[in-house]
């Protein structure tokens, strides 16, 4: 039985284990309790029954009513309300129309769309299928990150078996509804992500971004009406058919309805990906599900909505997880990173990662993204490498906001904020690296130096031994110096020496 | 379409929709700042790329700033353009540019002439906020005309709209992603490997010096300079009305006589006339059309002038290579003239002579250096200038074009009719062609020299002449992106033609690679077509054969048309070359 490590008490059962116990599990409903690669079990489960009923008993209006009614809004990041985005797709005319799903998931350290297709690929296949017949495309494409071979393993498997039965392919269910899927690989492109992107990576064409209006719905992939919808959007849709959008409702917010899947990552006792309703606190994830911080250091703050989203501080634990909430305060849904820092973090070397991460993802297509980010991160790293000035605070902040004003795509519109998110939360901490020359965490290596204590250090010569660039000297029971020209402050005497001999700072 | 109701910096206006607000502020004479946005009308083609965000505006009830050059007006929308935010948005997205630009300007190809620096001057950004990496590339001068130097491309995408889009020829497009992103041929070659036809469309748009013309100004003021050689000048019909709007004429002005003058002062032996030889090619173009036509050779027959659509169809059509004409170009058919029948005629030895051609168009740059153009191991013509650095070279030496006294070609080789002055728009060679075909065929004057249906800017024109009982269907191309369409009917068996001409650029010569910038600006090719319209009119003979030194040419040195000498002096051949 599992044993709880901070009570060592044994529970019995999944619902009492802390990790579990606030996770509704919607999307992944499926993951984890079915074989996969056999269609039979996911038809055992209720699967295609959603489909069997949206093209037998349902209109494609009526389909479309049902998804608007649910209140379901896009997962990927925009929470773009999903049945108005059918509509309009549906509104277009034209002779073909398609649908796409979105599965570049490229967010660090995210693996929620991953674990559906590779745990519940016909989930997705149903719901396309049902997106389709609503409409009237006849065409849906998978848009999957290469580095993904299982998932894309499994999607082939399940198509095959899908088209085997007639649940996709042609006349499906007798009812004269033609639908078949087909994958297209991504290279790895984090903007590829942005519907617009990806439409053109998809055509074959460069993965870059262009100005909506026009929007997919009006022209999108081959220039036709497209509806691009993220795979956990998808797997939430077949319940709604089977249980009725009050039931989906039921849970969440009244804004935003259902669940949300989140990876669950850094300085956190458990990880891993929960499925939460919306409007739980950030709290409840942290600490009760996550089972608080790793070895008891304290909590600094939370970073949600991928590498462009904000960072949050305790101030904001207990506000509910829902769309808005989350852009009240700097950060954003996104596609459910969810990375907790501790104590240790430093906010300015966190913000730079971030940046980095973005900055190298940027397209090139427009100017703020291409050459400002790039400015911002070399502000950044001057700050961390203690020649930054106070202006250049007053410079990131103005290059951030116009940044965010100007860029043409979501990439460049949110790339800023985790900077823009620290210097409003952790601005003392910004100052201390510019005025004081000091990296209050004990991160950014040019704000620091080891030296070793005359008074404590007995000549053991441990630290000598263990230093990786051998610049320590001194004889066995003399004191040891460091010689600072060499040193790569990797902390490894540090660590080592048993007379807190060794002072950082 | 209906009206949409907007205002914009409180003035209300109603527009059609679909329009945007780049357009829509246009109207009320609200200008708004642009970079990328290029709007080249004559066309119809819009580089809608919206990818240097200058031209933000403020949209009440949006969270962001929106590109007016491509957000659609909507119905009650409020827009202002010249908030602080926006100022704010615009001068940082300047000094961004700035911070990642060679600041050579003084040196630069494209001083005075940059959009860049005239935004920056405009917004007045007088320090470079930021510092930091700049990126650098190789600049690529393997080109015989284009350079292109990375440095200082700003990934406005003009190049790419131009290559792509209107010439579909496929050149270009961006490279890596981020700050590491340029523009370069596929897998980054260099230009005279890629399928560049070297028409010069992309350095016309190019807002900066990112993509420049080989400067051969040097090559020229040394020949001219050189003791023994004998310099020639031919001037190509295009540049004759288009050379004044150096000097700040207006477009169209015909400057033919100062040019001449201009050109003396230079200290050129001899200034001579492409026109000449266009007459030339005239007689060999339509001695070749008449004789495929009676002989059941192959047809359409496809004009030969123009480099730049040579290069094309020897790239992507080359399956179809017996289909021009084998008539060199109106510019090497003269310097091979200049070398043989001029030579022997005034004893000059040939070795000695150096032929400059004055084009409005790049790609004689490089024709000028193909192997098969050249006789007696001479090239045809060694060195041309464009139209612009004409002007620029004038300038150098301190001629004030407009103010100098009309003067005339020399004589044999500066003789020409209408026929020829009109090669330098579209429609213009098929015209002259057909003035003297017809007169060959039919043996009777042709009274109404004028073919209307051939004329003016639409993409690919038509005509059906009747000669001798027999319906002649003509057609007209310009712009590669049409003769792409002309030529992949004929591929496919569909064409009905007997005679096309083609010319890579659109507009034709008048708005040739080498001419000065226009940028989009469709009057100023009406008014050069005009222009040459007009110098056609104004002239003694309009029909090719009818041109005196032309008649004596042949008497004197060639033979018949498309006879044995003719094709070893006049004629050349195509090559099949890669299409990648």
């Amino acid at each position: 039985m599992y044993v709880e490590p901070n009570t060592n008490e044994r529970l019995e059962g999944q619902k009492s284990i802390p990790f579990y116990k606030k996770q509704v599990r919607r999307a992944l409903r499926n993951c984890g309790f079915i074989n996969p690669e056999d269609i039979n079990e996911y038809i055992a489960a209720d699967g295609y029954q959603a489909l069997a009923k949206c093209l037998t008993e349902m209109s494609p209006d009526e389909v479309i009513d049902t998804v608007v009614q649910s209140g379901l809004r896009g997962r990927g990041g925009g929470g773009y309300p999903t049945g108005l985005k059918w509509k309009y797709t549906r509104q277009s005319q034209s002779d073909e129309k398609y649908i796409i799903c979105n599965a570049d998931e490229g967010d660090p350290g995210a693996f929620m769309d991953r674990s559906i297709l590779e745990g519940d690929p016909h989930s997705v296949l149903e719901a396309m299928a049902i997106a389709g017949y609503a409409i009237g495309a006849q065409y849906g494409y998978i848009y999957i990150r290469a580095e993904y071979p299982l998932a894309i393993s499994r999607l082939e498997i399940a198509i095959k078996q899908a088209r085997k039965l007639g649940l996709l392919g042609e006349n499906i269910f007798s009812t004269g509804f033609n639908f078949n899927i087909g994958l297209r690989y991504g290279a790895g492109a984090f903007v590829c992500g942005e519907e617009t992107a990806l439409i053109h990576s998809v055509e074959g064409k460069r993965g870059e971004p262009s100005s909506k209006p026009p929007f997919p719905a009006q022209r999108g992939v081959w220039d036709k009406p497209s509806c691009v919808n993220n795979v956990e959007t998808f797997a939430n849709i077949p319940p709604i058919f089977l249980k009725g959008p009050d039931w989906f409702k039921k849970i969440g917010t009244e804004k935003s309805p259902g669940t949300k899947v989140f990876a669950l990552a850094g300085k956190v006792n458990n990880v891993g990906l929960v499925e939460v309703p919306m409007g739980i606190t950030l709290r409840e994830v942290i600490f009760e599900i996550g089972g608080g911080i790793k070895n008891n250091k304290k909590f600094k703050a939370v970073q949600t909505g991928g590498p462009s989203g904000g960072c949050i501080t305790k101030d904001n634990l207990d506000i509910p997880i829902d769309y808005e909430s989350l852009s009240s305060i700097g950060s954003m849904m996104g596609s459910g990173g969810m990375i907790v820092m501790d104590e240790d973090n430093c906010m300015v070397d966190i913000a730079k990662f971030y940046l980095e991460f973005t900055k190298d993802e940027s397209c090139g297509k427009c100017t703020p993204c291409r050459i400002g980010n790039t400015r911002m991160l070399e502000i950044l790293e001057k700050i961390t490498k203690g020649n930054g000035t106070e202006q250049d605070l007053k410079d990131l902040a103005q290059l951030g906001d116009v940044i965010k004003d100007t860029s043409l795509c979501g990439l460049g519109q949110t790339s800023p904020n985790p900077v823009l998110s620290t210097l409003h939360y952790f601005e003392d901490e910004y100052l201390a690296h510019v005025k004081d020359k000091r990296c209050p965490a004990g991160v950014c290596q040019s704000l620091f130096s080891f030296h070793i204590l005359p008074e404590k250090c007995v000549g053991c010569t441990a630290c000598a031994r263990i230093c990786p660039a051998h610049c320590i000297e001194g004889e066995l029971k003399k004191v040891h110096v460091i010689d600072q020209e060499r040193c790569i402050k990797c902390s490894a005497c540090y660590n080592t020496c048993k007379f807190n001999a060794i002072e950082k700072g | 379409m209906g009206l949409v109701n907007v205002t914009i910096n409180n003035q209300k206006i109603a527009v059609e929709e679909g329009t945007t607000i780049l357009e829509a502020a246009k109207k009320l004479d609200i200008r708004i700042p642009t970079l990328c946005y290029l709007n080249l009308e004559h066309v119809k083609t819009v580089n809608g790329s919206a990818s240097c965000r200058v031209c933000v505006v403020e949209i009440e009830g949006r969270r962001n700033l929106a590109p007016s050059c491509a957000t659609p007006v909507a119905e009650g929308m409020v827009v202002r353009t010249n908030t602080l935010r926006c100022i704010k948005a615009r001068r940082l997205v300047v000094e961004l540019f700035l911070s990642n630009h060679p600041t050579d300007c003084l040196i630069c190809e494209k001083n005075l002439n940059c959009e860049l620096q005239s935004l920056a001057a405009e917004l007045d950004i007088r320090r470079i906020k930021f510092h930091g990496v700049r990126a650098t590339h190789e600049k690529d001068i393997s080109s015989k005309a284009i350079i292109r130097n990375m440095d200082k491309c700003i990934l406005c995408r003009r190049c790419e709209t131009m290559c792509n889009e209107v010439q579909t020829v496929n050149v270009y497009s961006a490279v890596n992603r981020g700050f590491d992103t340029f523009i370069a041929p596929a897998l980054n070659l260099p230009m005279n490997e890629s399928i560049c036809v070297i028409c010069g469309q992309c350095v016309s748009v190019c807002p900066t010096a990112a993509l420049t013309v080989v400067n051969d100004i040097p090559n020229v003021w040394e020949a001219l300079n050189a003791k023994d050689k004998f310099v020639i000048v031919q001037t190509a019909p295009a540049v004759r009305v288009a050379l004044g709007e150096k000097f700040g004429a207006e477009p169209g002005t015909v400057v033919t006589g100062k040019m001449v003058a201009a050109l003396r002062m230079m200290g050129f032996d001899k200034v001579f006339d492409t026109d000449f030889a266009a007459d030339l090619t005239i007689m060999e173009e339509a001695a070749e059309f008449i004789h495929r036509l009676q002989n059941g050779g192959r047809l359409p027959i496809l004009t030969s002038c123009c480099p730049g659509w040579v290069k094309f169809f020897e790239h992507q059509f080359n399956d179809m290579l017996d289909i021009p004409s084998t008539c060199k170009s109106p510019h090497e058919m003269f310097g091979v003239i200049a070398k043989t029948y001029y030579a022997e005629k005034m004893g000059i030895d040939p070795q000695n002579i150096f032929v400059v051609s004055i084009m409005p168009c790049l790609a004689k740059k490089y024709e000028a250096a193909r192997p098969e153009l050249m006789h007696d191991d001479m090239q045809d013509v060694d060195a041309v200038l464009t139209t612009r650095e004409l002007g620029d070279m004038l300038k150098e030496a301190n001629i004030d074009l407009m103010n100098l006294k009309d003067e005339e070609f020399d004589e044999p080789l500066g003789e020409s009719t209408g026929a020829s002055v009109i090669f330098g728009t579209t429609g213009g060679v098929i015209e002259a062609a057909l003035r003297t075909a017809y007169e060959w065929l039919t043996n009777e004057t042709l009274k109404e020299v004028e073919f209307h249906e051939l004329r003016g800017f639409d993409g690919i024109k038509e005509a059906v002449v009747k000669i001798n009982d027999q319906d002649i269907n003509i057609a007209v191309a310009h712009g590669l992106g049409n003769a792409r369409k002309v030529l992949e009917d004929i591929r496919s068996g569909k064409s009905h033609y007997h005679a096309i001409e083609i010319m890579a650029c659109p507009g034709g010569c008048i708005g040739g690679g080498g001419q000065p910038y226009h940028f989009g600006n469709f009057d100023v090719l009406k008014k050069r077509m005009e222009g040459i319209y007009k110098e056609d009119k104004n002239k003694k003979f309009r029909k090719s054969h009818e041109n005196p030194a032309i008649k004596k040419l042949y008497e004197e040195y060639l033979g018949e048309p498309n006879g044995e000498k003719a094709h070893e002096l006049l004629h050349t051949y195509y090559v099949k070359r890669d299409n990648m």
